[in-house]
C-alpha cells in the first residue's frame, strides 16, 4: 500500500512509476489526422498560374461567346405588340371599357417574314407588366386538386377563388381563374396555317401533375369572370394551355408558348393573324405581343449570353496581358526573402 | 507498512511547539447567534428535532433531468441572433411567412438543438463525475455499534466517519481523534490551495480517547458552530461533550476535498455536507469569455442586421407602394377580395405586416449556422490541440488540454504573456549547489545561469548560427543529476574525503546542523533501500538530501528524537547518533528563520538554526562572526548565480541556561490570552542569540525544462512577457537572469517604497520614480537599449491605485520586461486587469498554483499547469499544459492557425450569406415586393446546411498557411495575429464587399439570360423554377469556387467537401426531382427534364462561376505580386525548395524574423555580440 501511492517526497516530486500505465493511455496515439499532418497540396499562384489560368478562361470563354452569339443571330424573331393597335379608335382613351364591354373583340394584324423561318416555329404570347410573380398569386393554387379527382374539394389555398355558390372550382385558385384567353389564328396568302397546340407544356405536367381524370368544375361561372373557360369535358392533363399558364413566369415580362407552326415560312411572306383580344391587359397598363421565333441549339435570341462571354473572356485576356507585362516589367522573385516583413521596414537590424 | 511503523504512536505536539496550534480566540460569543446557528447532534443524525441540513450528494451539473429542457432553451435564446430566428420561426406559422414553416423552423431547431446537445454532454459528464463522487466509500458509525461502509451521498449530518490512509475527506469533519496518541493527523490540502505540503490537524483533549470504533456505542455531543461560508482558514464553535464546552478552531477541521496524508485513520464527526462544506461554498464558476474575434463578430452582426432592416424597410415601403396604386388595378389579383394583408384600402397595415415578412425573407443575411458551424469547428480545432503530441508530457503522462474551446483563436492574438515563477518557470524542486562552510565555498558544478553566461561568451566569438549547438548543450544540460534535490559536485566534501579538510569539525557541523534542523519525515522506499523525506518546503528537502549525501543520513524520527546515521566516521564505521529534540521553533514568513534545541548523546544541549542571511548575521555572537565576511561574499557570488541562499548557525547552550529559558517558554506557551503569540515569539528571541555562524547554503531553484528557449522564441514572436510572483525581489531578479529576461546592460529600472509612515509622501515618491524612469526612456537614443522594470507588492500596491496606475502601466508597456515580486494573488488578478483594460491587448496569464486563480480568470486567456501542484489552476484555466514550454507550440502554432482559419471562416461566412441573401432582396423587387422567393423552399433550407457548409468548416478546421514547423522557425509570423491582419475591418468589409458584387453577377446574369426568351431548342421559357434552380446552381459553384480559392492548404478532406458540396446539389435535385410532384412542386423532374439537355444551363453556371470569381482571382494575384505577406513568401520558398538548397539564406531569414526583441538569450547574444563588435 505504502509503495504504491504517490507521495510526495523530497523534492517535492511525486513517485512517477506506480501511475504510469494510467498515465500513458492519455498519451495521445499519432496519426497524420490528429498531428494535423496528412498529406496535403499547397497550391500557390505562382505568375505562371496566374497567366496559364487567366489565359485558359480566356481560350475558353471566346470561342463559346462566339458560337452562342452565332446561335443568337440565327433564330428569326418577329414581335407584333397589338394591344393599342386592336383597340377601336373610339375606345382608345378608355380602352378598359372596351374589353370590358360585350364589343367583338376580333382583331387583324399582318407580320412581314423578313428572314427564312424553319420548322418548327414557335408561337409566344408576350405579357408586360403582369405579375403572375406575386406571392398572393402564385400561392392561390390547388395542387393535389389539380392531380386526382379524389381531391377536388381541397381548395384552401385557392381563397378567393375556391368555391363557386358553395361548390368548389376546379382548378381553383387566381392562376387558374386569370387564365389568357387571347386567340390566334394565323393563315398565310390565305391558307390557314396550322397551329400545333399539342406539347407545349413540360411532359412531366401533363403525366404527374395534371390529372387524366380531373375535369373542370364549376369554373368561371361565378360573377366575377377571370379569363379563359375551359372545356369541361376535357381533362386537365390534355388543356394545355392552362399547364403552361400555371407554371408562374419568374418576372413581370414573360413569354409563354402559344403553340408550334410546322412549316417553313420563307422571307417577305405575309402572315395575316386574326386574333380575339380578350385579355384585360388595360387597367394595369400591361403590354401584350404576338411573337414568332425560331429557336438554335441555344433556345430562344439570346445575345446577352454570347456578349457575356466574350466579354469576360476578353477581360481574362487582358488580365492575363497586364500580369505579364507587370511581372515582365517589375518581377519579383519567387520566394524572394527581400519581401519579408522583418526586412522591408528598416530599423530592425 | 514500513511508514506505518516508524510513526506509530509518534507524539508530536511538542514538536510542532506554537506555531500550529493557536487558538482562534474569537469564537464563543457569537454561537447561537445569527450566523452561528448550525447544530450538529453528533452520532445521532436521526435526532427528530434536528434541523434538516443539506445532504452529502453534491451537483455541479448546470441542469437536471426536468430543468435541462427550460433552462438550456433559455441559455440558447439568449442570444440575440436565435431569438430573432425564433421569432421568424413563430412568425412562419402565420400567412405572413414567405416560407414554409418547415424550412424556418428545421434549421432552427438543428442548430438550437446542436448546442443543447453539446451542453447537455457537458453536463452529463459533470454529472457522471459527480455520480463518481457520490458513490464513494467511507466507514460510517451505524446503530449496531459498528463501522459499516457507506456511499459519500448518504453521509449525514452528525455522522461519526472514519477515513483511512489516502482517502479524501467526505465532507467537512470534526477531528475527533488519529491513530496517533496525541490526535495529529496529516491532510494534504492540494485541491483546495494548490500547497503541496502537508498540514497537521490535532484533535481537541477532550475527544483523544475515542480512538477505537467500539469507542463510539455510547458517544454522544452536541457541535454548535457557525453556517456555512466560504471561508477555508476560520472556523468558529464549540463542542458539548460530556458536559463540558469545548471550543473548536479550524485545527479540528478537516475538509472536505482534502485527503488524509501519513496517518493510518482518523475519526470525525460530520458537520457540513455535500454543498454546505467550505470547498463547495468557495467554487465559483470561472467567468465565461469570448475571444475578440467572437466580439468583433457580433458588430459584423449588428451591421448586418442594420442592412436587415435597411431593406425590409425599402421593400415593406415599397409593397405599401405598390399595393396602394398597383393592386387596385391588378384585377387578376382580386384586389376586392383581398384579406388585410394585400387589402389597397390599407397600405400601411398591409406595409407593416410586409416588414414580417421581410425580416424573414432576407434572414440569410444573418448566417444562422455561423454560430454551430464555428461551435463545431472550435470543438475540432480543441480536438486537435488535445491530440498534439508534441504537447505531451512523457515525464508526467499528461497531454496539452484545451479546456474551452472558446478561445483558440485568441491564442494567435496574444500580445502579452503574464507568467507565475514557481511551478511555472520553475520546477519548484531545489537543487542543493553550493555551500560555504567556515569560510570556504565548496560545489564546483555551475547553476543555469553561470552556464548560459560561459555559452555566451564562447558565442562571443563566433557568429549567429551557433543558435543550434547553444540549444545542443542546453539540452545536454537538461539531463538531471541522478539524485533529486542534489546536484553538488566537489571532491572535497564527497565520498568521505571532508574528514582530511582543516575545517573537518565545522563541515560535521554544517551537516548535523542540515540534518537535525527541520521538521521533515523519513521515508524509507523499499526499492532503493535509500530514504526520501517529507518535508515542509523543497529546500527543506534537498538539504536533507544534502546531509545524506555527504554522510549524515537522517532515518528516524520518534516521538522525542532524531536519528542520524554518520557513514563516515574517524573510526571508519557507520555510527547511530540520537539528538533528543528539546524544542522546535518553527520557521514563519515572519521570522524568517527556524531554530532545533537538540541535546546530542554527550548531553550537549545545542541550538540549531537556520535562516535568512540578513536575519541570522544580525544574531551573531561577536566570535561567530568569525567567517562572516568570507561568508558574505560567497553569499553575493550566489545570489549573482541565481541561487537561494541560507546562513546557517548555532549555539552551545548550558544546561542551567536552557532550563531557565525553557521554564519561560513553556510558561508562554501554556498561556492563554492574546499576547500569547507576542510572549512565544520573544521567548524564541531570547534564545536565538549569540550564534556562530558556520556557513551558507545554496541552493539553485531548477528552471523548467525548455523555458528559456521557449522565452526566446515567445520574445521573437513579439510577444512581452512579465513574471509575477510571490518570491522576493532577489530571487526574482535571479530568475529573471535565468530565463534570459534580465541581462547585462539592460537598465533596470526598481521602483521601490521608501518605508515612510505618511501613505502620501510614499506616493509622490513613487510617482517620482516612475515620471523618472519614463523621462530616462524618453532620452534613450540607442535603438537597443533595454529597461527592465521590477517593482514589489507593497509598492504595487500604491501604483495600482486608480490615480497611478496609468501611469504605472505607461512606464511598464515601454519596458522589455517586467518583474512584480511579492505580489499577492489579488495584486495579480489587478496587474492582469490593469494590462488588460489598459493597453486593450490580449492577455494571457499562465500558473499552476491556487494563487494564480485570480490572474486565470482575469486574463483573457488563462492557461494552467497541470503539473505537481493542484488541480486549482488547471480547474480556474481555459487551457491547461503540463509544462511553460509548450507555451510557444500552443500560441505559435495553435494560436496561428486557429486564429487564421477562424477569421477566415468568418469572412468567408458572411461573404457567402451576403452573396445569396441579396439575390433574394434583387429579385423581390421584381415582384412588386411582394415577398416572393425565387428559391424553392428545399433549397433554402439546404443552402446552410449542406450545401455550403461543410467547405467552410473544413476551411476552419484543417486550413494552414505555413505548416507548424515553419510557424516554429518564424515566430514572427505570430504577430499577424495580434496585428488583427485577417480579420480588421478592411478585410471584412472587403469581403461583404465581394458578396455584394457576387450577388449582383449572378442576379444579373441569369436575369437577363433567362428573361423572356426560351432557354431550350423546345421553345419553352423559363419560369420560377427554372430560374430559382439555375441561380441557385450558379450559387452554389461560385461559392464553392471562391472557398477553394481562399483556402491554401488541400488534403483529401478539403478535396471531398467542396467537390461533394457541388455534387451533393445535383444528387440533391435529382432525388428532389424524382420524389412526388406534391412534394417537389415546380421542382418536379426539374434537372432531368428541363435544366440539364439545355446548354444554356450549363453556360449560366459557368459564366457566372468565373464572373464571380474573377475579381478576387484578380485581388489576391495582384496581392501576392506587390504587396506579398509573408506567408506568402514563405509558402514560395518552400514550394521551390528553396530552404533546402539555400541553405545559407533560410538560416539567414530566419535569424532575421526575430522581431526587434530585447529579452530572451537570443536577444542577449545579440547584444553580446553587438558589444562586440562597437569595440
Amino acid at each position: 500500500m505504502s509503495s504504491s501511492t504517490p507521495s510526495s517526497s523530497a523534492g517535492g516530486v511525486g513517485s512517477a512509476d506506480s501511475a504510469a500505465p494510467r498515465r500513458n493511455s492519455k498519451r495521445p496515439k499519432y496519426s497524420k489526422f490528429t498531428q494535423q499532418e496528412l498529406p496535403a497540396c499547397k497550391p500557390i499562384l505562382t505568375p505562371r498560374w496566374v497567366i496559364s489560368a487567366f489565359m485558359l478562361v480566356s481560350i475558353v470563354f471566346i470561342p463559346i461567346g462566339v458560337v452562342s452569339l452565332f446561335a443568337s443571330r440565327d433564330v428569326v424573331e418577329i414581335i407584333d405588340r397589338y394591344e393599342t393597335a386592336c383597340v377601336p379608335d373610339g375606345y382608345k382613351n378608355d380602352k378598359v371599357t372596351f374589353i370590358q364591354s360585350n364589343l367583338t373583340k376580333q382583331c387583324n394584324r399582318t407580320l412581314t417574314v423578313k428572314k427564312r423561318m424553319k420548322k418548327p416555329i414557335y408561337v409566344y404570347y408576350q405579357l408586360d407588366n403582369f405579375y403572375q410573380n406575386h406571392r398572393r398569386y402564385v400561392k392561390s393554387r390547388s395542387d393535389s386538386q389539380l392531380k386526382e379527382n379524389s381531391s377536388w374539394d381541397d381548395v384552401s389555398s385557392c381563397k378567393p377563388e375556391d368555391m363557386s355558390k358553395d361548390q368548389p372550382i376546379v382548378p381553383c385558385g387566381l392562376i387558374a381563374w386569370s387564365l389568357f384567353n387571347d386567340t390566334y389564328n394565323f393563315s398565310l396568302n390565305d391558307q390557314q396555317l396550322a397551329v400545333n397546340k399539342k406539347g407545349i407544356s413540360w411532359k412531366s405536367d401533363r403525366d404527374s401533375k395534371f390529372g387524366k381524370d380531373v375535369f373542370p368544375k364549376n369554373f368561371q361561372n361565378g360573377s366575377l369572370k377571370g379569363g379563359a373557360t375551359l372545356n369541361p369535358s376535357i381533362p386537365l392533363s390534355e388543356q394545355e394551355d392552362l399547364i403552361v399558364w400555371m407554371r408562374t413566369a419568374a418576372l413581370p415580362t414573360f413569354r409563354k408558348l402559344y403553340g408550334k407552326i410546322e412549316q417553313d415560312l420563307q422571307p417577305n411572306d405575309q402572315i395575316h393573324v386574326t386574333l380575339d383580344n380578350n385579355y384585360n391587359t388595360y387597367s394595369f397598363n400591361g403590354k401584350k405581343k404576338l411573337v414568332l421565333s425560331t429557336t438554335s441549339w441555344l433556345g430562344g435570341k439570346n445575345d446577352f449570353l454570347g456578349i457575356a462571354y466574350l466579354t469576360v473572356g476578353g477581360l481574362c485576356f487582358f488580365l492575363a496581358l497586364s500580369f505579364t507585362v507587370v511581372y515582365l516589367v517589375k518581377p519579383r522573385r519567387l520566394g524572394d526573402p527581400s519581401y519579408l516583413s522583418w526586412n522591408r521596414n528598416p530599423g530592425g537590424h | 507498512m514500513a511508514r506505518g511503523r516508524i510513526r506509530a504512536k509518534l507524539r508530536k505536539s511538542h514538536l510542532y511547539s506554537f506555531c500550529l496550534f493557536r487558538s482562534s480566540g474569537s469564537g464563543g460569543q457569537s454561537i447561537g447567534g445569527p450566523g452561528f446557528s448550525r447544530t450538529v447532534y453528533c452520532n445521532e443524525p436521526q435526532v427528530l428535532n434536528q434541523k434538516p441540513y443539506r445532504s452529502n450528494i453534491i451537483s455541479t451539473t448546470k441542469y437536471n433531468f426536468f430543468s435541462f429542457l427550460p433552462k438550456a432553451l433559455y441559455e440558447q435564446f439568449h442570444r440575440v441572433a436565435n431569438l430573432y430566428f425564433l421569432g421568424c420561426a413563430i412568425a412562419s406559422l402565420t400567412p405572413l411567412s414567405p416560407f414554409s414553416p418547415v424550412s424556418m423552423i428545421a434549421p432552427l431547431a438543428f442548430v438550437v438543438g446542436l448546442s443543447m446537445a453539446k451542453e447537455g454532454l457537458e453536463d452529463w459528464r459533470r454529472f457522471m463525475q459527480d455520480r463518481e463522487v457520490n458513490s464513494r466509500k467511507v466507514h460510517v458509525h451505524n446503530e449496531e455499534g459498528g463501522f459499516g461502509k457507506k456511499t459519500w451521498e448518504d453521509v449525514r449530518v452528525g455522522d461519526v466517519v472514519k477515513v483511512e490512509k489516502d482517502q479524501f475527506f467526505p465532507a467537512d469533519l470534526l477531528l475527533l481523534s488519529s491513530n496517533y496518541e496525541d490526535g495529529i493527523c496529516y491532510v494534504e490540502t492540494m485541491n483546495l490551495d494548490g500547497e503541496t505540503n502537508l498540514k497537521a490537524k490535532k484533535a481537541l483533549e477532550a475527544t483523544l480517547g475515542l480512538d477505537e470504533d467500539d469507542n463510539f456505542n455510547n458517544f454522544k455531543g452536541i457541535i454548535k458552530c457557525e453556517d456555512p461560508n466560504p471561508s477555508l482558514y476560520t472556523f468558529v464553535g464549540n463542542l458539548e461533550y460530556e458536559g463540558k464546552v469545548y471550543a473548536i478552531d479550524p485545527t479540528q477541521i478537516l475538509l472536505r476535498d482534502s485527503k488524509l496524508r501519513n496517518t493510518e485513520f482518523v475519526y470525525g464527526v460530520v458537520i457540513f455536507t455535500g454543498h454546505d462544506s467550505k470547498v463547495m461554498q468557495n467554487s465559483t464558476r470561472s467567468p465565461s469569455k469570448r475571444s475578440r474575434v467572437e466580439k468583433k463578430m457580433d458588430y459584423i452582426i449588428y451591421v448586418l442586421f442594420s442592412v436587415l432592416l435597411v431593406i425590409s424597410l425599402i421593400s415593406s415601403f415599397g409593397f405599401a407602394v405598390e399595393i396602394k396604386y398597383s393592386m387596385p388595378v391588378w384585377w387578376f389579383m382580386r384586389p376586392q377580395d383581398a384579406d388585410e394583408y394585400y387589402s389597397p384600402k390599407k397600405p400601411v397595415i398591409s406595409g407593416l405586416s410586409h416588414m414580417v415578412t421581410a425580416l424573414m425573407l432576407y434572414g440569410y443575411l444573418i448566417p444562422i449556422s455561423l454560430y454551430v458551424s464555428i461551435e463545431v469547428v472550435k470543438v475540432l480545432q480543441a480536438t486537435f490541440i488535445n491530440q498534439d503530441i508534441q504537447m505531451y508530457d512523457e515525464d508526467t503522462g499528461i497531454p496539452a488540454q484545451a479546456r474551452t474551446s472558446n478561445l483558440n483563436e485568441e491564442l494567435g492574438q496574444v500580445d502579452t504573456i503574464l507568467s507565475d515563477k514557481t511551478g511555472t518557470l520553475t520546477c519548484n524542486q531545489m537543487d542543493f549547489l553550493k555551500c560555504s562552510i567556515a569560510g570556504i565555498p565548496y560545489g564546483v558544478s555551475p547553476s543555469e545561469v553561470e552556464l548560459a553566461a560561459a555559452q555566451q561568451m564562447a558565442n562571443d566569438q563566433e557568429d549567429q548560427g551557433e543558435l543550434k549547438t547553444l540549444v545542443a548543450s542546453k539540452k545536454e544540460k537538461a539531463h538531471k543529476s541522478p539524485i533529486k534535490g542534489f546536484n553538488f559536485e566537489d571532491n572535497r566534501l564527497m565520498n568521505g574525503n571532508w574528514l582530511k579538510e582543516p575545517t573537518a569539525a565545522r563541515i560535521m557541523l554544517f551537516c548535523q546542523i542540515l540534518a537535525v534542523c527541520h521538521t521533515a519525515i523519513p521515508e524509507l522506499n523499499e526499492e532503493t533501500g535509500n530514504y526520501t523525506y517529507e518535508a515542509e518546503s523543497p529546500d527543506e528537502g534537498s538539504f536533507l538530501v544534502a546531509a545524506r549525501e555527504l554522510g549524515f543520513e537522517f532515518f528516524q524520527r520518534t516521538q522525542s528524537s532524531v536519528f542520524v546515521r554518520e557513514k563516515y566516521t574517524a573510526s571508519g564505521k557507520p555510527i547511530e547518533r540520537e539528538y533528543k529534540i528539546l524544542n522546535v521553533l518553527e520557521f514563519t514568513s515572519k521570522r524568517k528563520r527556524m531554530t532545533v534545541i537538540v541535546r546530542d548523546e554527550e548531553g550537549q544541549i545545542l541550538l540549531l538554526c537556520k535562516g535568512a542571511d540578513s536575519i541570522i548575521f544580525d544574531r551573531l555572537s561577536k566570535d561567530g562572526k568569525l567567517y562572516l565576511e568570507d561568508t558574505t561574499r560567497h553569499l553575493n557570488d550566489y545570489g549573482e548565480a541565481g541561487l537561494r541562499t541560507l546562513a546557517l548557525a548555532y549555539r552551545k547552550l548550558e544546561e542551567s541556561e536552557y532550563t531557565a529559558w525553557n521554564n519561560e517558554f513553556q510558561k508562554a506557551k501554556t498561556s492563554i490570552g492574546a499576547d500569547r503569540d507576542a510572549m512565544l515569539e520573544n521567548a524564541a528571541d531570547m534564545m536565538e542569540r549569540d550564534l556562530f555562524l558556520v556557513g551558507a547554503t545554496a541552493v539553485e531553484d531548477k528552471l523548467q525544462k525548455g523555458v528559456p528557449q521557449c522565452i526566446d522564441k515567445l520574445a521573437q514572436a513579439g510577444l512581452k512577457l512579465w513574471v509575477l510572483t510571490g518570491d522576493k525581489m532577489e530571487t526574482a531578479i535571479n530568475i529573471g537572469f535565468a530565463c534570459s529576461l534580465l541581462r547585462q546592460g539592460m537598465k533596470q529600472i526598481c521602483i521601490t517604497e521608501s518605508g515612510s509612515e505618511d501613505k502620501q509622501e510614499v506616493k509622490e515618491d513613487i510617482l517620482k520614480q516612475i515620471t523618472n524612469g519614463l523621462e530616462m526612456i524618453k532620452q534613450e537614443n540607442d535603438p537597443h537599449a533595454a529597461f527592465a522594470l521590477i517593482i514589489d507588492g507593497k509598492t504595487l500596491a500604491y501604483a495600482l491605485e486608480d490615480d497611478m496606475k496609468l501611469k504605472f502601466l505607461g512606464l511598464a508597456v515601454e519596458c522589455a520586461s517586467v518583474i512584480c515580486c511579492r505580489v499577492s494573488p489579488k495584486q495579480k488578478a489587478l496587474v492582469t486587469r490593469l494590462v488588460k483594460q489598459g493597453t486593450g491587448k490580449t492577455t494571457l496569464a499562465i500558473g499552476d498554483g491556487a494563487n494564480d486563480v485570480g490572474m486565470i480568470q482575469e486574463a483573457d486567456i488563462g492557461v494552467g499547469i497541470s503539473g505537481v501542484e493542484g488541480m486549482q489552476a488547471v480547474m480556474a484555466s481555459d487551457f491547461s499544459v503540463s509544462q511553460f514550454r509548450f507555451l510557444e507550440r500552443l500560441l505559435v502554432v495553435h494560436g496561428h492557425w486557429c486564429y487564421k482559419r477562424i477569421a477566415q471562416m468568418i469572412c468567408y461566412f458572411f461573404y457567402k450569406n451576403i452573396a445569396f441573401g441579396l439575390t433574394l432582396f434583387y429579385f423581390e423587387a421584381f415582384t412588386g415586393f411582394s415577398g416572393q422567393s425565387v428559391y424553392d423552399d428545399w433549397y433554402m433550407l439546404l443552402f446552410n446546411v449542406v450545401l455550403t457548409s461543410l467547405p467552410v468548416m473544413s476551411l476552419g478546421v484543417f486550413e494552414q498557411d505555413v505548416s507548424s514547423e515553419v510557424c516554429l522557425e518564424f515566430p514572427a509570423v505570430y504577430q499577424q495575429g495580434p496585428r488583427n491582419l485577417f480579420f480588421d475591418w478592411y478585410r471584412i468589409l472587403g469581403w461583404m464587399g465581394n458578396g455584394l458584387l457576387c450577388s449582383l453577377i449572378i442576379f444579373f446574369i441569369n436575369i437577363i439570360i433567362l428573361y423572356d426568351q426560351a432557354f431550350r431548342a423546345e421553345g419553352q421559357t423559363a419560369d420560377l423554377a427554372v430560374l430559382g434552380t439555375t441561380m441557385f446552381t450558379c450559387i452554389v459553384w461560385s461559392l464553392n469556387c471562391q472557398i477553394a480559392l481562399t483556402m491554401s492548404h488541400f488534403t483529401w478532406i478539403q478535396h471531398v467537401t467542396i467537390g461533394g458540396s457541388i455534387a451533393a446539389w445535383y444528387i440533391f435535385l435529382l432525388i428532389y426531382g424524382a420524389l412526388s410532384p406534391r412534394i417537389s412542386g415546380d421542382a418536379y423532374q426539374i434537372l432531368v427534364e428541363a435544366l440539364a439537355p439545355a446548354p444554356i444551363y450549363w453556360q449560366t453556371t459557368l459564366l457566372a462561376t468565373i464572373a464571380c470569381t474573377l475579381p478576387y482571382m484578380a485581388h489576391i494575384a495582384y496581392q501576392r505580386c506587390f504587396e506579398p505577406e509573408d506567408h506568402h513568401i514563405i509558402q514560395e520558398i518552400k514550394y521551390y525548395r528553396k530552404d533546402v538548397e539555400d541553405q545559407h539564406m533560410w538560416t539567414r531569414e530566419r535569424s532575421k524574423a526575430r522581431q526587434k526583441t530585447k529579452i530572451g538569450f537570443t536577444a542577449r547574444v545579440d547584444a553580446k555580440i553587438r558589444l562586440h563588435k562597437s569595440h
